[in-house]
């Protein structure tokens, strides 16, 4: 990492761990949900980006996640952060399973596979077979956890406060996995399958495993959003909730890291500003914000980062 | 290098046939491959020399026959072990990573030769980093072999085709492979280019004892690099021997240049 990097991560870092204290308490819980979106979208991204399979479904491991995370406590009085690794553990094996057929299906073939899975979730969850667990059209409302150990800080201080370690490791870790001979090797089968098997690639098992690990990011996502929101319930993980998704990836930008971060900016607060300004048409004014930025930004806003970084340093020199 | 030479071939292709619906690619094509040797495929376009290739790289099923590489067949190797075993190979047209830097290009050619699986890379356990940091050494040593050390972090797509070429075979050779399949590895380049591509190839087999064997339709090249020679025409062999036997073989000037 350069220098201009780590001063720019910790001024990023101070300002994040000051945040709860300075805004009011929605809008801490609304900067939870931001957190919550960028490791779904970190997720997306490791699939759809990194590796070039796409999926119009994520929306429905993010419920899985969630409903992994109200099942737990509601039901068998689990602690909070114990949920947290067994949605993820339950995605990681879901989307692996989801990832093998998917293996025969490419480019839009796999967009419409995964829809089909984004479109059934819903219906899914209000099964009345499964309706003891899942609570049906009801829901689960789920308690909201307060700090431990006597901290000085309010319940929705506290998520944010656990929502951000749980975020940063997760970013840790895919920069780690993305940087090194995996990432690599994710990127050569995006970029051509046959040469990347030639060198020796196992493209079967790294598309599945591709897919296993952005299902474990995007369930970490859904548990930890569950928690925040206090409830889950089946129209809250609608196909929309999957197309958000994939607007949030290709705003933020494909294929990078910090793209998750700009891209939750973006599906969190600019429906909400499209809202403020027209309450009779906010899905057009967002509408017009989604084109704005792909138009401006055609390779999502961290790429004109990048670019405005690397225009600052050629300067300096 | 002449005493180098075993008396067991290294790739040994026997009675190959391969059919695409009706039309048949390659129709009982046999020919040996000796360790230490540079030997060329040629033919007219269609004689299915590229077919060939993609049969020992696995790309395409065999009808018949079979083919073996160091004494064990490949028939029932999995494409991506291809790699491991020891055979590297270029593609006719180009199969880089586009958006991907030279060094990562590779780096990924090395992938066979390393080790750490998504949670030893996630977790960047200390083999998974020494794995990488060696792959990293390795690549930037052959990047500064074939004069590409400058371009390192430049993404591929943006280099002219001779460069990107020779990416494409400092990608083929990180595997560190006993047998490189190079095709058409002259194709785009202009006449000095080839002039050096010639001793470039000549100077890898003894640097890194490769046995070579290269698809090519320039003539020159071919039967001055080449120890044995083996021609191609609608799928079957016409001819094989020393270039200078195989340049006056009627057979091969009939391929070429049509009935006199």
């Amino acid at each position: 990492m350069s220098r201009t990097n780590v001063i720019l991560l910790a001024v990023l870092l101070t300002a994040a761990c000051a945040l709860p204290f300075i805004v009011s308490n929605y809008r801490t819980f609304q900067f939870t949900l931001v957190l919550v979106y960028a490791i779904a979208l970190l997720g997306l991204n490791i699939l759809t980006g990194y590796n070039g399979q796409i999926s119009l479904g994520h929306g429905a491991f993010y419920a899985l996640g969630a409903y992994c995370a109200a099942i737990l406590m509601d039901k068998m009085g689990a602690p909070y952060w114990v949920t947290i690794p067994a949605a993820g553990a339950v995605c990681l094996v879901a989307g692996f399973l989801f990832g093998l057929p998917a293996l025969r299906l490419e480019g839009l073939y796999l967009a419409l596979a995964t829809f089909a899975l984004g479109v059934a979730t819903p219906q899914l969850l209000k099964y009345h077979h499964l309706e003891k667990w899942t609570g049906g059209v009801q829901g689960i409302v789920i308690a909201k956890p307060e700090a431990p150990f006597g901290l000085p800080v309010n319940a929705d201080q506290w998520l944010y406060f656990f929502t951000l370690a749980v975020t940063l490791g997760m970013f840790l870790l895919a920069w780690n996995l993305l940087r090194g001979r995996i990432g690599r090797a994710l990127m050569a089968i995006r970029d051509h399958h046959l040469a990347a098997e030639s060198m020796g690639v196992h493209n079967a098992l790294y598309k599945s495993l591709a897919f296993g690990v952005s299902a474990l990011y995007t369930g970490v996502a859904g548990a930890l959003g569950a928690i925040a929101v206090q409830f889950v319930a089946p129209d809250s993980f609608n196909i929309f909730l999957s197309i958000m998704l994939l607007v949030g990836i290709v705003v933020g930008g494909l294929a990078s890291i910090s793209g998750a971060l700009y891209g939750a900016l973006f599906i969190q607060f600019v429906p909400n500003i499209a809202d403020e300004i027209s309450k009779a048409a906010p899905w057009a004014i967002f509408g017009i914000f989604m084109i704005g930025f792909v138009y401006l930004m055609p390779t999502g806003v961290a790429g004109a980062v990048r670019l405005l970084l690397a225009r600052r340093r050629s300067h300096e020199i | 290098m002449a005493g180098a030479v075993a008396s067991q071939p290294l790739l040994r292709v026997q009675d190959v046939a391969v059919r695409f619906g009706g039309i048949v690619a390659l129709d009982g094509v046999s020919f040996d491959v000796m360790p230490g040797h540079i030997v060329g495929l040629i033919g007219p376009n269609g004689a299915g020399k590229t077919t060939l290739f993609n049969c020992v790289s696995r790309l395409y099923e065999c009808e018949r026959g079979d083919i073996g590489f160091d004494g064990s067949s490949l028939l029932a190797v999995p494409r991506h072990r291809i790699a491991a075993l020891g055979i590297g190979r270029t593609f006719q047209n180009l199969a880089l990573f586009r958006t991907m830097s030279v060094l990562d290009n590779v780096m990924v050619g090395r992938h066979c030769r390393t080790s750490g699986g998504f949670f030893a890379n996630a977790l960047r356990l200390p083999f998974a980093i020494r794995s990488d940091r060696e792959a990293r050494e390795y690549a930037h040593a052959l990047l500064t072999l074939l004069g590409l050390e400058s371009v390192a972090a430049t993404r591929v797509s943006e280099l002219p085709f001779g460069t990107q070429k020779r990416v494409e075979l400092a990608r083929a050779l990180a595997s560190q492979p006993k047998l490189l399949l190079l095709d058409e590895p002259a194709s785009g380049l202009n006449h000095e280019e080839v002039g050096k591509l010639g001793a470039l190839i000549r100077g890898l087999r003894e640097k890194l004892r490769l046995t070579v064997l290269l698809v090519e339709h320039h003539m020159n090249l071919v039967m001055s690099i080449s120890d044995w020679v083996v021609a191609l025409n609608f799928g079957r062999r016409i001819a094989q021997g020393a270039s200078a036997e195989v340049r006056e073989h009627p057979e091969l000037v009939k391929a070429y240049l049509g009935t006199a």
